[in-house]
């Protein structure tokens, strides 16, 4: 039960980086803490996997440290890390069932047979494998066998940390629910250190207390899940979280004004002059950007999106495109709507980094 | 299933090739059943025989049906030698062989070497070989103090035979192997790893269940070359000293064309081919069975 | 220029995959078909392609009976889950090989190919392998190989399942305005139901090889004759209470009595299944309507900036979608208030009561 550092850990493969395009990972500071779920998000090559396996041993990174607790551990092998990991497509042993499957971990540590039962019972109840402790592992589904692999993972009690790589990737969506929810309970129940790998934000957003958002080799912002959503520090952490994904438009903003394509909006907070600055952005998410019968700025409709519980509009205020909430009040969208945007929920990005205003 | 164009122009292009398959298999099938139900006096005059000859071979009372049993248990003896021997060191030497980087492709080469000998060169090469005099093999074994005669001693005889064999195949073993542990994905190891496994854990419970199908095939491909091997023993030892190498299709030859007995040449042909229809129906059988269980 | 399925049925080894289809799919329209993985949805483009014969039944296009007809001489185009391209080809030649087969000028080949790899922004991958590919990328090369062929049919297998979330959205967008200029019917396949909000056009649900509705999507959504219907179309899933009404009086099983309840009173006495969406109900520390229920929370998925709460209302679980990012503690007890108006009664059949009938379901 010990917390996981990385210190100035980084990696390119070949070993000989040249320049930081070289960097599978980037130079990454940060330290785990013993309990929480973090999830490790972003697109694919975004260095996640590389950073996982680093954590469990699977690669040795290039340059840094990795601790376990105060103890240097970058270049011990896997098997003596007190680690488990789940990985994409569940690993099973196909000759064995399932109670054995969850056994072998501990019969290769030569524990006793009815601590071994005993612990082997708790966990397939924890995981609801229950009933098919005697079934051979090989026929059972496919979220089953990831519950297997996972339960492998959890029967050790010297394991410290779990390590996720996409473990739903090959689940049947009507069951992803299910296992995330397991996934959840399980965290909650153990206390144990976890990291999920995902691409997916729903399962990121769901699942971990903390969401390290990575891009391109770096970690882009690391929060609770809702500092990501309302307070995105970094352009692509409001592009990539959300569905849709936040608004952005080039703006000069001053004060507490910012002017968008002509059009006035006003902002929750105070700036400096930045109308000079030509990278300057307002980005604001279409949850706090509506349609309204009231007054608001003029904006052209392109289309409109029905998504069952509640629709939304793809406009263009001036020329920049937005995606604009519909309330469920409003019956009909003709082709020019009002938009109200929300001060608070507003923020400006200089150099695609969120600059904090004072407040007023 | 895709349904594929009918296209019946396309017969022409099979039938040159039907010409050559009725010439050089169906037709002389044909005389084979023939002479297998016949007897000859010589001379073109045949009788009826019905399954005569196939009682007096089944029947290991005769002399034909003991030499028959004899011969059939001495194949059989070698192909069991052979599969015990080179299935699991094919085996282990695939686990030997590099997985990555440039030694792959010249390991490769080097391993399928034997095979690609003409079968007869091999039996020659052997035959310098085990010469006590000249043949490094066979003077190795006599300074070793060993009683090494080729072609005097039943058993140095026999080892010969199941060494060349070893030699010359065990590579196509290898080949399945190499190819089968390759398909097996990493994540297995990692998590194997991650359980602490041992690698005799490793082996048992992961990669030989993954090798299932291909060491089905590699078996029955094995099985089937060392239960009609003719070419070996007939360049190196003639089928002795005595009769101890004489496998069935040796035997065979001797009584078709070195006795011209050919009823009993013909039913015996036929046995022979049957026994071995049935063992590739039967690896079929399970190898469906494998195919039906499904994949992890 | 109209596709029809007609009673079209598929066994597989004596047993009925696909059973009594009918369907009838308009010229330059997108068409969902939506429902679980085995529901069908792989074999009914198949037969529809043409890459596997029907057991009863007929296919019709332009009003001619096409059941026979190979698949090479038909019009259409089929793009895969897996990004099935020719790895040896280059993406030009990859895009081209339809050009090539069927025979059409080179000057031709060339102008079209360039042209479909503008529309999917292809220009500046041309000379390279599938192999170099992203998979967005190499997914964008099959799409372009499918748009170039101008296809009366194109068959989407659930193409960007293997895709990240963030460039599915993308592509998704995309993929409606790449196709809408060729007057094809489009069909796609997926298992979620909001890839078939998002795309719109007409949704076909499917269960177990049956059609259990078809039409406008937000129609189907809103209004889903059956409850296959509704589970389908559901995510999360659909949240159902078998109640009995008996002399004015709502029973729920497990003996708890409802009493009145006035938004259901017109019913006739009997067994139903009251099925809501997790948007119909909303949580609160007390009740707020008439049809309530206490339960405790189970676990939080909160997916930017709604938040689902699985609660064990005793009778089930159900799924409450809550906006705004919130953590309910495991435990926790709570009221699920769910809104009358926007629940869904089936009787004991599946069939909805209280509805009109849903138009354009199958002829």
């Amino acid at each position: 039960m010990t917390s996981i550092t990385l210190d100035r850990i980084a990696h390119a493969y070949g070993g000989k980086p040249r320049s930081e395009s070289d960097y599978q990972l980037k130079p990454f500071q940060h330290v785990w803490e013993q309990g929480f779920a973090y999830a490790l998000l972003g697109p694919s090559g975004c260095g996640k996997t590389t950073l996982l396996n680093i954590i469990s041993g699977l690669v040795i990174p290039s340059e840094g440290r990795l601790l376990f607790g105060d103890k240097d551990v970058t270049h011990l092998p896997t098997e003596q890390r007190n680690i488990a990991q789940v990985f994409q497509f569940p690993v099973i042993y196909d000759t064995m069932t399932v109670a054995e499957n969850l056994a072998f971990p501990l019969k290769n540590r030569r524990l006793a047979k009815p601590v071994i039962d005993r612990r082997v019972a708790e966990i397939a109840k924890m995981l609801d494998l229950s009933a098919d402790l005697n079934r051979r592992a090989r026929g059972l589904t496919a979220d089953a066998k990831q519950k297997i692999s996972l339960g492998r993972g959890l029967v050790r009690s010297d394991v410290s940390a779990v390590l996720f790589d996409e473990p739903l990737t090959v689940i049947d969506p009507a069951l992803k629910w299910e296992l995330r929810s397991k996934l959840k309970s399980v965290h909650r129940a153990l206390d144990l250190l976890m990291i999920y790998v995902t691409h997916d934000q729903t399962e990121a957003l769901t699942f971990a207390d903390k969401v390290v958002v990575m891009n391109d080799g770096r970690a882009v912002q690391i929060g609770a899940p809702a500092d990501l959503f309302y307070r995105p520090e970094h352009t692509f952490v409001g592009y990539f979280i959300g569905s849709p994904g936040m608004n952005f438009m080039p703006a000069a903003v001053k004060g507490d004004r910012a002017d968008v394509a002509g059009f006035e909006v006003r902002l929750g907070a105070i700036y400096r002059d930045l109308s000079s600055d030509q990278s300057v952005q307002v980005g604001v998410r279409p949850e706090f950007v509506s349609a309204t019968s009231g007054p608001g700025l003029p904006a052209q409709v392109r289309r409109v999106v029905d998504l069952g519980r509640k629709r939304l509009a793809h406009v263009t205020l001036g020329n920049h495109p937005l995606v604009v909430g519909i309330p469920r009040e409003m019956e009909g969208v003709g082709d020019v709507v009002n938009i109200s945007i929300d001060p608070a929920n507003t923020h400006v990005y200089v150099a695609d980094i969120r600059v904090q205003g004072t407040a007023p | 299933m895709i349904d594929k164009p009918v296209n019946n122009r396309a017969w022409f292009f099979v039938l040159p090739v039907l010409g050559v398959v009725l010439f050089s298999s169906i037709i002389p099938v044909m005389t084979v059943v023939n002479y297998s139900v016949q007897d000859t006096m010589g001379a073109n005059s045949f009788f009826w025989n019905g399954d005569q000859w196939f009682r007096d071979l089944l029947n290991p009372t005769t002399t034909i049906g003991a030499r028959f049993n004899d011969a059939l248990f001495r194949t059989l003896a070698f192909s069991l030698a052979c599969l015990l021997i080179e299935v699991p060191l094919g085996i282990a030497l695939a686990l030997c062989a590099p997985r990555k980087g440039w030694a792959v492709g010249i390991s490769l080469v080097v391993i399928a070497l034997p095979m690609l000998i003409p079968w007869n060169v091999v039996g020659t090469i052997w035959q310098i070989f085990t010469r006590e005099d000249i043949g490094l093999f066979g003077a190795a074994l006599v300074g070793l103090g060993l009683h090494y005669n080729v072609t005097q001693e039943p058993i140095s005889a026999w080892m010969t035979i199941v060494v060349i064999d070893v030699w010359h195949w065990t590579p196509l073993v290898i080949l399945l192997s190499y190819a089968g542990l390759r398909a097996i994905p990493d994540a297995y190891y990692q998590a194997a790893r991650i359980d602490g496994a041992s690698r005799w854990a490793v082996f048992f419970n992961i990669e030989l269940p993954k090798l299932q199908k291909v060491l089905v095939i590699a078996v029955l491909l094995r099985f089937m070359q060392t239960f009609m091997i003719y070419t070996e023993p007939f360049v190196v030892t003639g089928g002795g000293p005595g009769s101890a190498t004489t496998f069935l299709s040796i035997d065979l030859d001797k009584i078709a064309l070195g006795q011209v007995d050919l009823g009993n040449a013909a039913a015996m042909s036929l046995v022979y081919y049957l026994i071995t229809l049935t063992v590739c129906w039967i690896f079929f059988t399970i190898m469906t069975q494998l195919e039906r269980r499904g994949d992890v | 220029m109209t596709f029809v399925l007609d009673h079209i049925g598929f066994d597989v080894g004596g047993v009925r995959v696909i059973d009594d289809v009918c369907l009838t799919f308009q010229p330059a329209s997108l068409n969902v078909l939506l429902g679980p993985t085995l529901a069908g949805k792989t074999t009914i483009m198949r037969l529809m392609a043409g890459l596997d014969q029907p057991t009863t039944g007929r296919l019709l296009h332009y009003g001619q009976d096409v059941t026979g007809t190979p698949v090479r001489k038909r019009s259409v185009a089929m793009v895969y889950q897996q990004f099935i391209n020719y790895p040896s080809l280059t993406v030009y030649e990859n895009i081209a090989s339809p050009l090539r087969v069927a025979g059409v000028a080179k000057s031709q080949i060339d102008t079209r190919v360039r042209e479909a790899a503008r529309v999917l922004r292809l220009e500046n991958l041309l000379q390279r392998m599938p192999g170099q590919l992203s998979g967005g990328q190499q997914q964008r090369t099959a799409i372009a190989r499918a748009l170039v062929k101008r296809a009366e049919l194109v068959l989407l297998d659930e193409p960007l399942a293997n895709l990240d979330y963030k460039l599915r959205e993308e592509l998704r967008e995309e993929l409606p305005r790449i196709f809408s200029h060729t007057g094809a019917i489009l069909i796609y396949a997926t298992t979620e139901p909001s890839e078939a909000l998002l795309l719109a056009g007409s949704t076909v649900t499917l269960s177990q090889g049956r059609v259990t509705q078809f039409g406008p999507t937000a129609k189907v959504y809103r209004e889903p004759a059956h409850i296959d219907a509704a589970r389908v179309f559901s995510d999360p899933p659909l949240n159902e209470l078998p109640i009995a009404k008996h002399n004015e009086t709502i029973a729920v099983q497990q003996d708890r009595s409802l009493g009145r309840v006035n938004a259901l009173s017109h019913l006739p006495d009997g067994t139903y299944c009251l099925a809501f969406r997790a948007d119909a109900a909303s949580i609160g520390p007390a009740a707020t309507g008439e049809l309530n229920f206490s339960g405790a929370v189970l676990v939080t998925e909160i997916s930017g900036s709604e938040s689902f709460i699985h609660v064990d209302v005793g009778i089930g679980t159900w799924v409450c979608l809550v906006s705004g990012v919130h953590d309910w503690a495991p435990g926790q007890t709570v009221t699920v208030n769910i809104d009358p108006t926007r629940v869904f009664i089936f009787d004991t059949s599946g069939q909805r009561v209280q509805a009109n009938v849903v138009q354009g379901a199958e002829a």
